[in-house]
């Protein structure tokens, strides 16, 4: 089985790629603690629960980011092939 | 192994190109994101034009669709409102164009589009209006202040908070690209690589988190991300 240097960088490319999808331990630790304490506040004053799960959601989204940008990569590494 | 090769079908989430032409040597594509966003546009200047013919004979016992276009007016005000405070009436016109417009481009997708904001030359744009808005109103409240605050609370940050400003438009669009994107790839993989089976029923659930859930969710953190970035250069 003959491999050319392409083949070798396309591999790096996917393996880099799976790496880069690590930074989606970031995201789910930090939504977990904000839900958490969403929930907790919740428990604490029920008549604020749409305010609360707003703010919740918003924080969520925002720290979402980091792995967003992990997938951003992931997925130029995968399509874009820029080493290619 | 034998069923997996006879049901080969392909996953498809990429944006196509569908007529080329060329404005002076350059090749320009109108692409699948192009379509979405004319649709997107004539869906959202129907609307318009119904709304506005109903609030010419608006009734003081509102019938559903002027109930509807009140409840939206008001929701924009108290979330405009919620930030900006007194100028809230400055630019609630614009906040409630992008509001509009992005939602409708994410929730595309439940009409077999590809989403329109799945697409980088999309939401860079938007980032950068937002990122020009932003400017202009810190040259023409603070003056020379916003420069100089670059510098602040020592000069030695310079660097750090420049590179802070510029960031802001490439994080606000990266987040809504990278979101929708994401959304279209699970889709794509979903319809795709699948067998026939699943695709009765399942996608409908994968749809409204996907489509509806994180699109509404999306549009609104870049309207209030838009709204703090705004208000940080009021005064």
């Amino acid at each position: 089985m003959n491999f050319s240097g392409q083949d070798f960088i396309y591999g790096c490319s996917a393996i880099g790629a799976g790496l880069a999808m690590i930074a989606g331990i970031g995201p789910g630790v930090g939504q977990g603690i904000a839900a958490g304490y969403g929930a907790s506040a919740v428990g604490r004053n029920p008549g604020a629960k749409s305010d609360i799960t707003s703010t919740m959601l918003l924080g969520q989204a925002v720290a979402e980011t980091t792995g967003l940008y992990g997938l951003v990569v992931a997925i130029i590494l995968m399509f874009v092939k820029p080493f290619g | 192994m034998g069923m997996s090769t006879v049901i080969q079908r392909e996953a498809d989430f990429m944006i196509h190109g569908i007529l080329k032409y060329s404005i002076g040597g350059h090749e320009v594509w109108i692409t699948t994101t192009t379509i979405g966003m004319v649709i997107v546009s004539i869906i959202i200047l129907v609307l318009a034009f119904m709304a506005k013919k109903t609030m010419e004979h608006a009734t003081d016992v509102p019938g559903t669709f002027q109930n509807v276009i009140e409840l939206g007016v008001e929701m924009l005000e108290k979330m405009t409102q919620g930030i900006l405070g007194s100028n809230a009436k400055k630019f609630a016109n614009y906040i409630g164009t992008i509001f509009l417009f992005i939602l409708f481009c994410n929730l595309s997708g439940l009409l077999g589009l590809r989403a329109p904001t799945a697409d980088f030359g999309v939401t860079f744009l938007l980032g950068l209006v937002t990122f020009g808005i932003v400017q202009y109103q810190g040259i023409k409240n603070r003056k020379f202040r916003h420069f100089t605050s670059l510098f602040e609370p020592v000069p030695v940050l310079f660097p750090i908070n420049l590179i802070g400003e510029v960031a802001n438009p490439i994080s606000i669009s990266l987040r809504l690209f990278a979101n929708l994107l994401s959304g279209v790839i699970i889709m794509g993989l979903w319809y795709g690589m699948l067998p026939i089976f699943v695709n009765i029923g399942i996608p409908a659930a994968l749809h409204v988190y996907c489509d509806v859930f994180s699109g509404a969710i999306q549009t609104y953190v870049f309207c209030m991300l838009t709204m703090v970035y705004i208000n940080d250069k009021m005064e």
